[in-house]
C-alpha cells in the first residue's frame, strides 16, 4: 500500500511517546487531529494498537557514500535504511568523493535525497576544502545553496589546527551554522587501532588513548566559548569527554554532543577476536565509558544519539584488522539499540527517546523550524529550485501556512521541519514502534547496501513497524512502501 | 590441545608441559645419524611468511622436514600478495592446495587468528604483529628448563621494548603459566599503559633486579623506535637498559642470559655478554627446531594417535 501525501491516514490507538492510546489523523502532510474515537472519514486506517508513536527520528551523522562510493551505499539505499529505522531526516556527512565542500556537491546530494524520497537528506558541508585541514571551504556558499547547509564537519578527520578551528567557529556565526568536530588529536592516534587500555596491550594493537579525544574537546569548548559560537561534538566515546562537556554546558557555552548507538552498548572486549566488524572510529571503549555515556545521555549532557552509519563493502572488512576500514552500519538498528541500552535499564522513557533522537538533533541541525524552514517544492518544480533564498522561510511555527515565496518557485507545502511535537499542526513525520517484540538482527535483510553491522546475530528488542514522512508512509508493516 | 596454536592463552599448563616434554623426546632425533621421523609423511605444511624472517622460517621448515612433512614455502616477496591479493584469498588458495598446517608470520596483530577462520588446516602463529609469538616463548621455556632444570619458582627478568614485543607477550603468559615470577623492565614509554593488569611485576630499574634474577631475557630494540621519542638516544637507552659485562657480573652465578634474536650488539646487549658462557642464544636457535617439531607433531599427528605414533617412531 503506497499512498501519497494526498491520501489521508488514520493511525488508530498509537501510544504517543509511550503514553495512552491516541488516534492521529494525517492529511496534507500534517497531523490534523489527535484524540480518541476519531472517525476515519475515508482515510486509510492503520491499526497501531500497542505501538509507540515517536516523532520521525533525525540522524545528525550518517555516511551515505554517494557520490563516489556507490559500491558501499547510495542515497537511495541509505535513506531506505533510514526509513526502516524510523528516521525521517538524515544528515549526510561530507567525506564523499568529490568531497561535499562546494555548493554544487551539497546541492547534488540534497537532490538525490529528494529523488529517493525515503526521508529528507540534509547535507553536511566540509569545514576545510577537500577535508585537507588547511583552508576553509566556501561555507557561506553551501549555507546559501538550495541545500541550506547549517552543519559543517570534516568528519573522519579532526580540524586539529587550532587557528583554523577558531576561524571556522567564528565564520559560521554569520548564518547560524555549527561546527561538528570529529575530536581526534592526530599525533596521539598515529596508527591507532583500538582503545588504549587493558585490551590493546593484550591483543597487541596500537592504542587509541581517550586523551586524544578529550584534549580536542576541551580545546574546542574553550574556543567556542571565546568566540561565542556553536560547537557540536561528534560521537563522544569516553567518560572523560562526558565530564568535559558537562563542565562546558555548566558554563552556559553553546556546546552540544552526540553518542552513537554502538558506543552505548559495545565494549573493546569485542576486539579480542580481531573481527574488523568491531573496528570503528572512535574505537569501542570500556564498560566504564559505556556507563558514563549512558548516564550522560540520560541526564542530557549528551544531547542526542547519532548513528555514524558507516557502510563498507565486504572486502574492506574481510581482512586482517589493521588494513580493515573503520565503521559500522547503524541506521536500521539505532532505535532498537537505544531501546536496549537506555529504555530497558530505565535510563530514558519514550519521551526521552523522542527528545534525544528527534527533537534535539532537529534543533542542532536547524531543522526544527525555529529559524525558519524551507518548504516542500511542489511536484514538477523539484528540479528547478536553483538557489534557495532566505526569503522562503516560513513562519517558523511548523504550521501549514499559506507560505511566503521568496523565490516564487514554490507552492505552499508542509515545511521541511522535523522534531516537532505529535500535535495537530505539526508535519506528519513519525515512527510507529513495537516495543513488545524481539528478534535477531539479520544483515542480509537490511536495505543498506553494506552488511557491516556489529549486531549481526544479536537479539535486540523492538521493531519499527511504520514510518511516515509528511503524511506519506515510507515504511508499513516493517517494509519499505516503495 | 586446540587445533591451532595462535596464542599462549590457548594452552593450559598440561598442554604446555606436553609440548616441552615432546620436544625433549624429539630433540634426541637431532643426535641421530639420520635426523628424520616418518610421522608426518604425506602431510603438507605451508610456511606463509609475510614478513622477512629467515631464522623462524628455516626453523619451521627444518622441523617439518624432520617429521617427513611436505613443505611449501610462501613468502610475500614476488608473490600474488605483491599484486594486491588479500590475505583471505591467499588463504583460500592454500586451502585448495590441501595444506594440513599453515605456519603464518604477518605484520598485522591477529592475522593468525583471522586465518584460522578461513582455512580447515591447523594454524601455527609464527609471530603476528605486536601480539604473540608462541613458539618463541615455548623454545625459551624449553631452553630455561634444560639449563636450569626447572621453570617453577624462577625469577625471570624481561628487558626492553615490551610495548611492541610479541615475544614479551607470549613469554609473560607462558612463564607465568609454568610458575615463574616474571618482571618486566623497560623505560615507561615502552610499556603498555595497562601493564599493571599483566600477570607480572614491572620495574624501571634494571640494576636492582639483576642480583635476584635467574634468567635475564633481552629484547631487541627496533630501529624504528630509535627516532620516535621513546627514549632520547640509543646511547642513553644502552646505558640504562642494556646488558653489558659489568652488569652481567651482578647476576647470580647460575643465571642465564637470553635473546630471541636478531641482536643489536652494543645496544641492548654487549658483544661479550652475547658470546659468554651464560648466553643461551645459540641453544635457543637449536631448541627452536625441537619445539616446533613438537608443535607440528601434536597438532597434526598426535591429536589423532595420542602418543603412540611417537612411541612407534622411536
Amino acid at each position: 500500500m503506497t499512498g501519497d501525501g494526498a491520501q489521508p491516514w488514520l493511525i488508530r490507538g498509537a501510544r504517543l511517546l509511550g503514553g495512552p492510546a491516541t488516534d492521529l489523523l494525517l492529511a496534507d502532510g500534517l497531523i490534523v487531529e489527535a484524540g480518541t474515537g476519531i472517525s476515519a472519514r475515508g482515510a486509510q486506517v492503520l491499526d497501531a494498537d500497542g505501538l509507540i508513536a515517536l516523532p520521525g527520528l533525525v540522524d545528525l551523522h550518517a555516511h551515505l557514500r554517494e557520490p563516489g562510493r556507490e559500491d558501499a551505499e547510495t542515497v537511495q539505499t541509505g535513506t531506505a535504511a533510514a526509513a526502516l529505522g524510523g528516521f525521517t531526516a538524515v544528515h549526510a556527512m561530507a567525506n564523499t568523493d568529490p568531497v561535499a565542500d562546494t555548493a554544487g556537491v551539497v546541492e547534488q546530494i540534497w537532490r538525490l535525497g529528494r529523488q529517493a524520497g525515503h526521508c529528507d537528506v540534509q547535507p553536511v558541508g566540509a569545514v576545510t576544502a577537500g577535508l585537507a585541514g588547511s583552508r576553509l571551504a566556501e561555507l557561506g556558499a553551501m549555507a546559501d545553496s538550495a541545500a541550506r547547509v547549517r552543519i559543517f564537519s570534516d568528519d573522519g578527520r579532526c580540524v586539529s589546527d587550532a587557528v583554523l578551528m577558531r576561524r571556522a567557529l567564528e565564520y559560521v556565526k554569520a548564518f547560524d551554522g555549527v561546527i561538528a568536530q570529529h575530536a581526534q588529536e592526530p599525533r596521539l592516534t598515529e596508527g591507532a587501532q583500538v582503545n588504549e587500555g587493558e585490551v590493546s596491550g593484550r591483543v597487541g594493537l596500537t592504542g587509541w588513548p581517550a586523551v586524544a579525544e578529550e584534549a580536542i574537546i576541551a580545546r574546542d569548548c574553550l574556543l567556542a566559548a571565546h568566540v561565542g559560537s556553536a560547537l557540536h561534538v561528534c560521537h563522544v566515546s569516553t567518560a572523560g569527554s562526558v565530564e568535559i562537556i558537562r563542565w562546558a554546558k555548566s558554563k552556559g557555552w553553546r556546546v552540544t554532543a552526540e553518542v552513537t548507538p554502538h558506543h552505548l552498548l559495545l565494549t573493546d572486549e569485542l576486539v579480542a577476536g580481531y573481527d574488523p566488524v568491531y573496528k570503528v572510529n572512535p574505537p569501542l571503549r570500556t564498560a566504564a565509558d559505556v556507563a558514563a555515556l549512558r548516564q550522560g545521555l540520560a541526564d542530557g549532557t549528551i544531547d542526542c544519539v547519532a548513528t555514524d552509519h558507516a557502510p563498507h563493502p565486504v572486502e574492506e572488512k574481510d581482512t586482517e584488522w589493521q588494513v580493515a576500514a573503520f565503521g559500522m552500519t547503524g541506521l536500521e538498528t539505532a532505535l532498537r539499540v537505544v531501546h536496549q541500552a537506555m529504555v530497558q535499564p530505565g535510563l530514558l522513557d519514550w519521551a526521552g527517546v523522542a527528545d534525544r533522537m528527534s527533537v534535539r538533533p532537529a534543533a542542532i541541525g536547524r531543522l526544527d523550524g525555529a529559524a525558519g524552514a524551507v518548504r516542500v517544492p511542489a511536484a514538477g518544480h523539484a528540479h528547478s529550485s536553483g538557489r534557495q533564498a532566505g526569503g522562503t522561510h516560513g513562519s517558523g511555527s511548523g504550521t501549514h501556512g499559506s507560505g511566503t515565496h521568496g523565490g516564487g518557485s514554490y507552492e505552499a507545502g508542509p515545511a521541511l521541519v522535523h522534531g516537532r511535537p505529535l500535535i495537530p499542526g505539526s508535519p506528519a513525520n513519525l515512527a510507529l514502534y513495537d516495543e513488545a517484540t524481539r528478534s535477531v538482527v539479520d544483515p542480509t535483510m537490511h536495505a543498506s547496501r553494506s552488511r557491516n553491522t556489529p549486531f549481526s546475530g544479536v537479539e535486540l528488542p523492538g521493531r519499527v513497524q511504520a514510518t511516515f514522512l509528511r503524511g506519506r508512509p515510507t515504511v508499513l508493516d516493517g517494509k519499505l512502501t516503495r | 590441545m586446540n587445533r591451532h596454536l595462535i596464542s599462549i592463552a590457548d594452552l593450559n599448563r598440561d598442554d604446555a608441559l606436553l609440548i616441552l616434554d615432546t620436544a625433549e623426546e624429539l630433540a634426541q632425533v637431532a643426535d641421530r645419524p639420520i635426523r628424520k621421523l616418518p610421522t608426518l609423511r604425506g602431510r603438507t605444511v605451508v610456511n606463509l611468511f609475510f614478513e622477512d624472517s629467515t631464522r623462524t622460517r628455516i626453523s619451521f621448515e627444518a622441523a617439518a622436514k624432520r617429521l617427513s612433512a611436505d613443505v611449501i614455502n610462501f613468502s610475500a616477496k614476488g608473490s600474488s600478495v605483491a599484486k594486491g591479493e588479500s590475505l583471505k584469498d591467499t588463504a583460500l588458495t592454500l586451502e585448495a592446495m590441501g595444506a594440513d598446517a599453515v605456519v603464518i608470520r604477518h605484520a598485522a596483530s591477529g592475522a593468525a587468528h583471522r586465518l584460522a577462520g578461513w582455512v580447515r588446516g591447523s594454524v601455527v602463529n609464527a609471530g603476528d604483529g605486536m601480539h604473540e609469538h608462541p613458539t618463541q616463548a615455548l623454545l625459551d621455556a624449553f631452553t630455561i628448563r634444560r639449563r636450569l632444570g626447572r621453570i617453577d619458582g624462577l625469577a625471570v627478568t624481561i628487558v626492553g621494548d615490551v610495548l611492541h614485543s610479541r615475544v614479551a607477550r607470549s613469554n609473560v603468559l607462558l612463564l607465568r603459566l609454568l610458575g615463574a615470577d616474571v618482571t618486566l623492565v623497560a623505560p615507561p614509554t615502552l610499556l603498555p599503559v595497562a601493564v599493571s593488569s599483566w600477570p607480572c611485576e614491572v620495574s624501571y630499574d634494571l640494576d636492582s633486579l639483576l642480583p635476584k634474577s635467574d634468567v635475564v631475557m633481552m629484547l631487541r630494540v627496533q630501529a624504528e623506535r630509535m627516532n620516535a621519542a621513546y627514549f632520547p638516544t640509543v646511547r642513553e637507552y644502552s646505558r640504562r637498559y642494556g646488558l653489558d659485562a659489568d652488569r652481567m657480573q651482578t647476576l647470580p652465578e647460575h643465571a642465564i642470559v637470553m635473546h630471541p634474536g636478531p641482536m643489536n650488539r652494543g645496544v641492548e646487549i654487549a658483544a661479550d655478554v652475547a658470546d659468554s658462557a651464560r648466553s643461551t642464544i645459540v641453544e635457543q636457535v637449536a631448541n627452536g627446531v625441537s619445539v616446533r617439531m613438537a608443535v607440528l607433531y601434536l597438532l597434526l599427528g598426535g591429536a589423532q594417535a595420542g602418543g603412540s605414533q611417537l612411541e612407534a617412531a622411536r
